[in-house]
């Protein structure tokens, strides 16, 4: 392709690729368009939303074309079939994180799966079934974040605070990009209730020791939640080794549609759990005087399902799994390494989060001194590199980092060196722009 | 390169010696906008003689196109009444709006002087908001100093 020769550089090793990023690319449509005047799209975004392959865009098309009607509604062969399908996919999705299907709730997105479980614990402190309020959460008791986490994960959390006056306790960062655990016993303790916790960090790219988390939360009896928007589309997830009592995604970060997500919950734990949202579906027995609802999964899941998008998320899933996401993950931390080598090498470029590839993905934050994030993106957009800047919904963290926001890269399975080698150009290329290349010669002596 | 349609090289030079920069004293209000989707924030006091923008000072961070903005919208306002302050906020906003019409920024020459080559901005949805921040917050402070300059005739909502 378009790719150049470059010399051999001491840091930039560029490692064998474990997937076939040509091929890849061609299940991609829009890879093949171009923007700003004709140049190739280098889509370094897919930690905002990902792309689609072609064969996610068939299972949508082709639900509605073929057996489109509402699921657990009607008898006819229609609703049959849809139902048929909505479940096969929750299972499909389910196995992909070691889950029986019926701990798998569909939502919005991850962030609509935070809500649920958060107003599920304030719920239970009005709730008239005994069984429902077990999890209830109230005065004196203490919900655990990280200043790590994405908007999604902690405004919720401040908000259940707020409706139940319990209070909101979180475990800060080190210097170098990681969750300081050193007073992890003294943050998580017996008031604990629930630890909501990032896998893979949006911003960062932090990778985080789940397990010391869970297994401290776990002796206090405090429930937790796995974040995993940014680490199940990533890394293979296992819920069975996680340990934790929830996790949450987005179809979208993973090749799929938006307008689906997931919660996983511990059977258990959901079936101590009252609705969030109720209406039609949800519903056992409804009288004038009052209601019963259904056992988990349907009883979080009210009116008619996003059953398109539901279908749309299993054929990613079936993308992912025909790739093997063990090699999706080498694949990213081969892009990573070369992609924290490749800024290295350029005077002003200062990586914010892990500087090497040991417990991290592949979201790289960065500042260019002397130029402001927005107006790197500007200069790497009109080159055709898509970068996300700002603070990513996580401003806490740029606050702790002293910065006012970041370009953020994020890569995926169509990713390959010569988008690196895009990006490494542009950056250099807005620093010229703003008057303040150091004039070099490393890129020369290498 | 699209990039210098945007970037014209007045806006550099305010983004690089911006004018009026500081928090001054006296003053009669005294705002603080943020822009949510990005994080850049700007402080701006206004000071009046009488109706007339004796001075705008301002401390802020963000990008060029923020920090040029508010530069050059400095130049402009200053020995101003607030409502014709307010009306080339009007014209600015017009400007923004003009989808990179070269007409539109012509006709506006002389009432925005060097704020006119903000026009390229406007080609750019996403950085729009970025043009525009410095404006909101005069417009908000110069109501809030008029209302302490005039109690009595204020729109503020005091006297509700
Ligand atoms: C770590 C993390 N958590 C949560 C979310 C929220 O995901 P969504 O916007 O799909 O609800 C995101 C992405 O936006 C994320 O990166």
């Amino acid at each position: 392709m378009t790719q150049t020769v470059s010399r051999p550089e001491a840091g930039a090793q560029k490692a064998p690729l474990p997937l076939d990023v040509e091929a890849i690319r061609a299940d991609f449509p829009i890879l093949s368009r171009t923007v700003r005047d004709g140049k190739r799209l280098v889509y370094l975004d897919s930690g905002a939303t990902s792309q689609k392959p072609r064969s996610v865009l068939d299972a949508e098309r082709d639900f509605y074309e073929t057996c489109n009607a509402a699921p657990h509604r009607g008898a006819h062969q229609l609703a049959e079939e849809a139902t048929g399908r909505y479940e096969a996919a929750r299972a499909t999705i389910g196995a992909f994180i070691g889950a029986p299907a019926e701990e798998i709730v569909f939502t919005r997105n991850s962030t609509e799966a935070i809500n649920l479980v958060a107003y599920a614990l304030s719920n239970a402190v009005t709730a008239k079934e005994e069984q429902f309020r077990r999890y209830a959460v109230g005065q004196g008791d203490e919900i655990v974040v990280t200043e790590m986490e994405h908007h999604a994960n902690l405004v919720p959390w401040q908000q259940l605070c707020e409706r139940t006056g319990a209070t909101l306790r979180w475990l800060g960062l080190t210097d170098d990009g990681r969750l300081d655990l050193s007073d992890l016993a003294t943050v998580v303790t017996e008031r604990t209730k629930l630890v909501a916790v990032t896998q893979q960090s949006n911003i960062l790219g932090t990778i985080n020791p789940l397990g010391d988390i869970v297994a401290r939360a776990h002796e206090v009896g405090a429930l937790v939640l796995v974040d995993g928007a940014q680490s199940v589309p990533h890394q293979p997830v296992d819920v069975t080794e996680l340990g934790a009592d929830f996790l949450v995604f987005s179809g979208h970060k993973m090749l799929g549609p938006t307008g689906v997500g997931v919660l996983w919950g511990r059977y258990e734990v959901l079936d101590a759990l009252p609705p969030f949202l109720t209406g039609g579906s949800m519903i056992e027995v409804v009288r004038m005087e009052g209601s019963t609802f259904m056992p988990p999964p349907q009883r979080f899941e009210a009116g008619v399902p996003m059953t398109a998008q539901v279908i749309g998320l299993a054929a990613a899933v079936e993308y992912l799994l025909a790739l093997g996401m063990d090699r999706v993950e080498q694949h990213e931390k081969a892009l990573t390494a070369y992609a924290l080598a490749k800024l290295a090498e350029i005077p002003g470029v200062t990586v914010i989060g892990p500087p090497d590839t040991v417990a991290r993905g592949g979201a790289i934050s960065f500042t260019v001194d002397g130029v402001h994030p927005h107006d790197v993106g500007q200069v790497l957009d009109d080159l055709g590199v898509e970068v996300r800047v700002g603070h990513h919904c996580a401003w806490p963290v740029v606050r702790r980092y002293g910065v006012p926001a970041t370009t953020r890269a994020t890569f995926y399975v169509h990713t390959g060196y010569d988008d690196i080698d895009a990006l490494a150009d542009a950056v250099r290329k807005a620093q010229e722009f703003f008057g303040v290349a150091t004039p070099v010669t490393t890129r020369e002596a290498g | 390169m699209q990039l210098e349609s945007m970037y014209q090289e007045i806006i550099l030079d305010h983004y690089r010696n911006p004018h009026g920069r500081g928090l001054r004293e006296p003053f009669e209000a005294e705002v603080h906008h943020v822009n949510p989707t990005c994080g850049d924030e700007v402080t701006l006091r206004v000071h009046l003689d009488g109706d007339r923008l004796a001075d705008v000072s301002y401390e802020g961070m963000g990008c060029s196109i923020s920090q040029a903005s508010v530069s050059a919208m400095y130049d402009l306002v200053i020995g101003k009444s607030v409502p014709e302050a307010l009306e080339a906020g009007e014209h600015f906003m017009t400007l923004m709006q003009s989808k990179g019409d070269a007409s539109v920024a012509e006709k506006l020459e002389d009432e925005l002087e060097d704020a006119v080559a903000f026009a390229g901005v406007s080609k750019y949805p996403a950085r729009i908001k970025c043009a525009l921040m410095s404006w909101m917050a005069l417009k908000d402070a110069g109501a809030r100093a008029l209302s302490v300059a005039h109690p009595t005739t204020s729109t503020g909502g005091q006297n509700a």
